[in-house]
């Protein structure tokens, strides 16, 4: 064959919990039917693979109109979680630990151990050279799996002919 | 292949009847598929799979074969290469793996 394989690749530029989940899972998937994955870390996005920031991925309701309070287990149908609760202190760990108690349900493994997963199976992993200036980070701070830091050019070049998802 | 010349497979090459499959088709349909020759680390994942679908009913997700196996994703992948989901489904015979993880 002298096809070149697919490949698909996810710009990761939120650091939200909900917004590390989706390249993950279409990352995974993707491995699994033998595509070629690179995600490249850029802006917030670093956070999913900063050591220190990552178990502490969280989700606000504050501003998130999608999240009801029927969420929480109150059958309140379409009503919002009102934005003068959602400033309320605790709220965003209550999100956030509600969001990972549904995640753990259905057997979603947490961010960390899919990364894991991730490089294991071959994708590749880089962090964003300007984000990482700007944000005064190094390799160290970095998770296991994380191949290098590039540049904006070198993520071209290293995405020729594939597939951009941006996130 | 010959094995494979009689029974009744879908435009992906999934078995239509599930009870046509025997360790000959699987065999047949590894080489089919870019794995090769099975050795017991692949048997190991393929019985785990089996198994796992008389219980669900449906073939598991390569999470799940990881926990479920004790195989490391590294080795899941190196066995089974370019796309283990739908490979490791078909050479057990059952259908594609439902769920995302």
């Amino acid at each position: 064959m002298t096809e070149k394989n697919r490949h698909v690749a996810f710009i990761c530029s939120k650091g939200n919990l909900d917004m590390a989940y989706p390249a993950l899972i279409m990352g995974w998937a993707a491995l699994g039917n033998g595509i070629d994955v690179t995600l490249f870390f850029t802006f917030w996005g670093l956070d999913i693979i900063n050591k220190k920031r990552q178990p502490q991925l969280k989700i606000a309701p504050v501003a998130n109109t999608s999240m009801k309070m029927d969420m929480m287990g109150i059958p309140t149908g379409n009503l919002g979680i009102p934005q003068a609760m959602g400033i309320i202190p605790g709220m965003t760990s209550f999100a956030t630990t509600l969001m990972k108690k549904k995640m753990v349900d259905l057997e979603v493994p947490p961010v960390g151990e899919y990364l894991e997963m991730l490089s294991d199976a071959g994708a590749n992993l880089y962090a964003c050279k300007m984000s990482v200036d700007m944000m005064g980070l190094t390799m160290d701070d970095f998770v296991d799996g994380v191949k290098s830091i590039v540049t904006a050019s070198d993520f071209m070049d290293l995405t020729e002919g594939a597939q951009i998802v941006f996130i | 292949m010959s094995v494979l010349g009689t029974i009744e497979r879908n435009q992906e090459g999934f078995l239509v009847n599930p009870n046509d499959w025997n360790k000959d088709i699987a065999a047949a349909i590894a080489v089919e598929e870019g794995v090769g020759n099975l050795t017991a680390d692949h048997w190991k994942i393929i019985e785990f799979c089996r198994e796992s679908a008389v219980n669900s009913g449906v073939a598991p997700t390569l999470r799940q074969i990881t926990k479920g196996a004790g195989v490391p994703t590294k080795e899941l992948f190196t066995l089974f290469p370019k796309g283990p989901a739908k490979k490791v489904a078909k050479i057990s015979g059952l259908g594609k793996p439902e769920g995302c993880v």
